[in-house]
């Protein structure tokens, strides 16, 4: 009835693991060679009974286990240390402690699917990942609670009779003739399958995508968020004029904001009067702003000689001539409005801050130019007699 | 599998062995004396080593011993007498742990009251770092580890003679209840014989670190123990590659999880950088300490690390007993790394003395005597285990 059909083997199945062991001892010492041992969970000892040697799948993962660690390392080094180096931590930009944890993921990782992977190409002998013992009572029952052995047709010794009589001879259950399936065909290339594949693989990657990008922004209440406001940088829907806010009536002043009215005039022909005393607080304070915001470029002693000389538009100094010529109101103008290459200082320093200012460069440019009374008013505050 | 039959003729170990413990026992004990009167502090301080190194012995033994009951184990059954024998160690600690308790005042800088009295750090530790609560702690901890060793032990020796089955179960049930005590109990003998010489450091993970190095150690002085007897044919003819290999694997095991413990605190350390806890690894890359700080990673990891990887070398017994002492050594340079530099002269790098090498002699002596005095009460094998043919019959 099956002559036609090519034979793969003929298998047996057994009870126990004890006896399953026993025949496989007895088929390898009777000079089978083709012919493998089917279980449902790993027997101990099958190795030695079927004389198998050790496997060199080890191999594959010992050269795969070092090239991971050399790649995790060359990976971390050229990100870290050669193409974007960022100090973290306080660590060198090669900090290997730090590395060892991602080397060690990447040895592991790279040695088991590759260890994986060749064991599926080498023993499924892709892509031909039909078997002959696939979809048969056999398998069925040896995945179940029996345990089989299979002799191979392509072994030399191999003889349909004598081969049933010695598995009998060996108190096998049953034994049964395995053929190989009348089309030769290889299923993962079948049209059937790869579109399975695709499909699968449309799935997995529209979910995945769909998860990370939309599922988890979805907001879980928007009644907060989707307000009426003003959002930066686009049209508020507040006023017909997409502005947030209504224009200010022309001429408002802000609350503690006196508008400067000589305001971006370059020689204005008058200036304000300065209107505090040069006392000991507002010198102090003036001293302090000062030393934030001009030294920088006027140098701690209004010399003009900060670390910008050189580098930049000398900044000038403040005893020149015609510095302590300004008159107060001109000074102010100047840190108000600007000059030349100096911003104006507005916004930054206050109105009363920026007359201490003024009081504080007065301060400095008498002392630079001190005159000879001066010396002598200074000697009698301190109390001394020496006049000279 | 083999159907050994097996017939079990007790074997007296030879009484060379004996003699042999007794000779390096008193002549590590003399040189060990000598040392005490040349340099106390040092002597102490080498004396905990030796110490830290037998207890490693006896309680991983014993550890060992409940993880094969409650894990069922086959394969290491037949030769479970000789982490028993071992395990004989845990009661003698009580008088192995005076000389520590004595000096402790050499030992423990939080054992000063002066000191004490102007530290705050210490002052907030006291309620635990107390002479007195130390002394409870100790013998609490050694009097339980030698109440299980002698339960867990008779339970055994009696199943030689009456093959009762519910020995096993009992011994099940101490193993699940000792596994336990022994996680807490080995963890704050380490804090407290170890950690505690550097009263102001701390490392969550220290317990686990000496636990690692034990499983380590007692695997290394079992695997010798038993080529030892495989050489001179107590194991034969049942004793196969396949439980040499179980051996070595398992020691492959602890070496990368005692590397990973190891590392894991150090990384740690490491990368916060907190100067409180990163100075106890400085004061270990000081001076000469830095090359045994080097040595101890190769010699405790990386050399044993690629001898085991291969399956011939966990099934070559020559091999096997080279990694295995290879491993006791590694050990014993780890507890001298973790105690010796607290010592205070051996903060700014290591000085070599002669007393450094004598008190081990005298603890191999003793582990060696003691070892003998346990076998000799005992059949090599535990011949009414029910799971013994199983165990003789393992295969990979």
């Amino acid at each position: 009835m099956h002559n036609d059909k090519k034979i793969y083997g003929i298998a047996a199945t057994f009870k126990t693991p004890d006896e399953i062991i026993n025949a496989a001892k007895k088929v390898s010492s009777a000079g089978y060679i083709q012919y493998d041992v089917n279980t449902p969970y790993p027997v101990h000892g099958m190795d030695a009974a079927m004389k198998i040697k050790p496997s060199k799948l080890g191999f594959v993962t010992l050269v795969m286990g070092l090239a991971g660690a050399a790649l995790a390392l060359l990976m971390m080094y050229y990100m870290m240390s050669v193409d974007y180096p960022m100090v973290i931590g306080g660590k060198p930009f090669f900090a290997l402690p730090a590395f060892i944890p991602v080397t060690f993921e990447l040895t592991v990782l790279l040695a088991t699917l590759s260890t994986v992977g060749a064991m599926i190409a080498l023993f499924f002998r892709l892509p031909d990942n039909q078997h002959p013992l696939h979809d048969t009572a056999y398998m069925k029952s040896v995945s179940g609670d029996k345990f089989g052995l299979v002799i191979e047709a392509s072994d030399v010794k191999f003889d349909e009779k004598s081969v049933t009589d010695f598995l009998k001879s060996l108190h096998a259950l049953n034994t049964e003739i395995i053929y190989y399936p009348e089309e030769v065909a290889y299923p993962i290339f079948q049209p059937k399958f790869i579109m399975f594949l695709i499909a699968i693989s449309v799935v997995v990657s529209g979910g995945t995508y769909f998860m990370l990008n939309k599922l988890v922004y979805m907001t879980p209440f928007n009644w907060m968020m989707d307000q009426d406001k003003l959002t930066p940088q686009k049209p508020s829907e507040l006023f017909a004029d997409g502005r947030g806010m209504r224009t200010p009536v022309e001429g408002t002043v802000a609350q503690g904001f006196i508008p400067y009215p000589y305001k971006g005039q370059t020689n204005p022909t008058e200036v304000l009067a300065n209107p505090f005393l040069p006392t000991k607080e507002n010198i102090a304070l003036g001293k302090a702003k000062y030393f934030t915001y001009c030294t920088p470029c006027h140098g701690d002693f209004a010399d003009g000689d900060s670390r910008l000389r050189g580098q930049f538009p000398n900044p000038p100094t403040l005893h020149s001539k015609r510095a302590r010529d300004f008159s107060d109101g001109m000074i102010y103008h100047i840190i108000t409005n600007g000059q030349n290459v100096m911003p104006s200082y507005a916004s930054q320093i206050t109105r009363d801050e920026r007359w201490a200012i003024v009081n504080y460069v007065r301060v400095l440019q008498r002392a630079k130019n001190a005159s000879d009374a001066d010396l002598i008013d200074m000697n009698k505050e301190a109390g001394s007699n020496v006049a000279n | 599998m083999s159907q050994t039959d097996f017939h079990y003729q007790k074997k007296e170990l030879p009484a060379s062995l004996s003699r042999l413990g007794i000779i390096i026992f008193v002549v590590g004990t003399v040189l060990s004396l000598l040392a005490f009167f040349v340099d106390q502090e040092r002597a102490i301080f080498n004396y905990l080593v030796t110490y830290m190194m037998i207890v490693s012995i006896g309680l991983g033994s014993l550890f060992l011993i409940g993880l094969e009951y409650i894990a069922g184990a086959d394969w290491s059954t037949p030769i479970r007498r000789i982490p028993e024998f071992f395990a004989m160690l845990l009661p003698v600690l009580l008088v192995l742990v005076i000389p520590l308790l004595v000096f402790n005042h050499d030992l423990f800088h939080w054992a000063h009251k002066e000191a004490v009295a102007d530290d705050k750090i210490l002052q907030g530790k006291a309620p635990y770092l107390n002479v007195t609560f130390f002394i409870v702690r100790t013998f609490v901890f050694i009097g339980l580890w030698s109440l299980f060793y002698w339960m867990m032990v008779r339970n055994s020796r009696k199943q030689d003679e009456t093959k009762d089955q519910t020995l096993t179960k009992k011994n099940i049930r101490l193993g699940a209840i000792f596994i336990p005590v022994f996680a807490l109990s080995i963890t704050f003998t380490a804090i407290d014989f170890m950690m505690s010489l550097e009263p102001h450091w701390f490392s969550t993970i220290y317990g686990v670190y000496y636990f690692a190095g034990t499983v380590v150690a007692s695997l290394a002085a079992i695997t010798i123990a038993v080529l030892k007897l495989k050489e001179k044919g107590y194991f034969s003819p049942w004793m196969t590659d396949d439980h040499l290999f179980s051996l070595g694997a398992l020691m492959f095991a602890f070496i990368n999880f005692w590397a990973y413990i190891a590392f894991s605190q150090f990384m740690l350390i490491w990368y916060a950088d907190l100067p409180e806890e990163t100075f106890w690894y400085l004061i270990r890359w000081e001076g000469g300490w830095v090359f045994i700080s080097i040595l101890l990673m190769i010699v405790h990891f990386f050399v044993p690390y690629f001898a085991l990887l291969t399956q011939p070398s966990k099934m070559n017994p020559k091999r096997l007993k080279f990694i295995a002492i290879w491993l006791l050594f590694a050990h014993l340079l780890d507890m001298f790394w973790l105690i010796m530099p607290n010592m205070g002269s051996m903060k700014n790098g290591y000085v070599f003395s002669w007393i450094d090498l004598v008190f081990p002699i005298a603890g191999t002596g003793l582990v060696i005597l003691v070892f003998a005095f346990a076998a000799k009460k005992a059949n090599l094998i535990p011949i009414g285990d029910p799971k013994l043919k199983r165990g003789i019959d393992f295969h990979l």
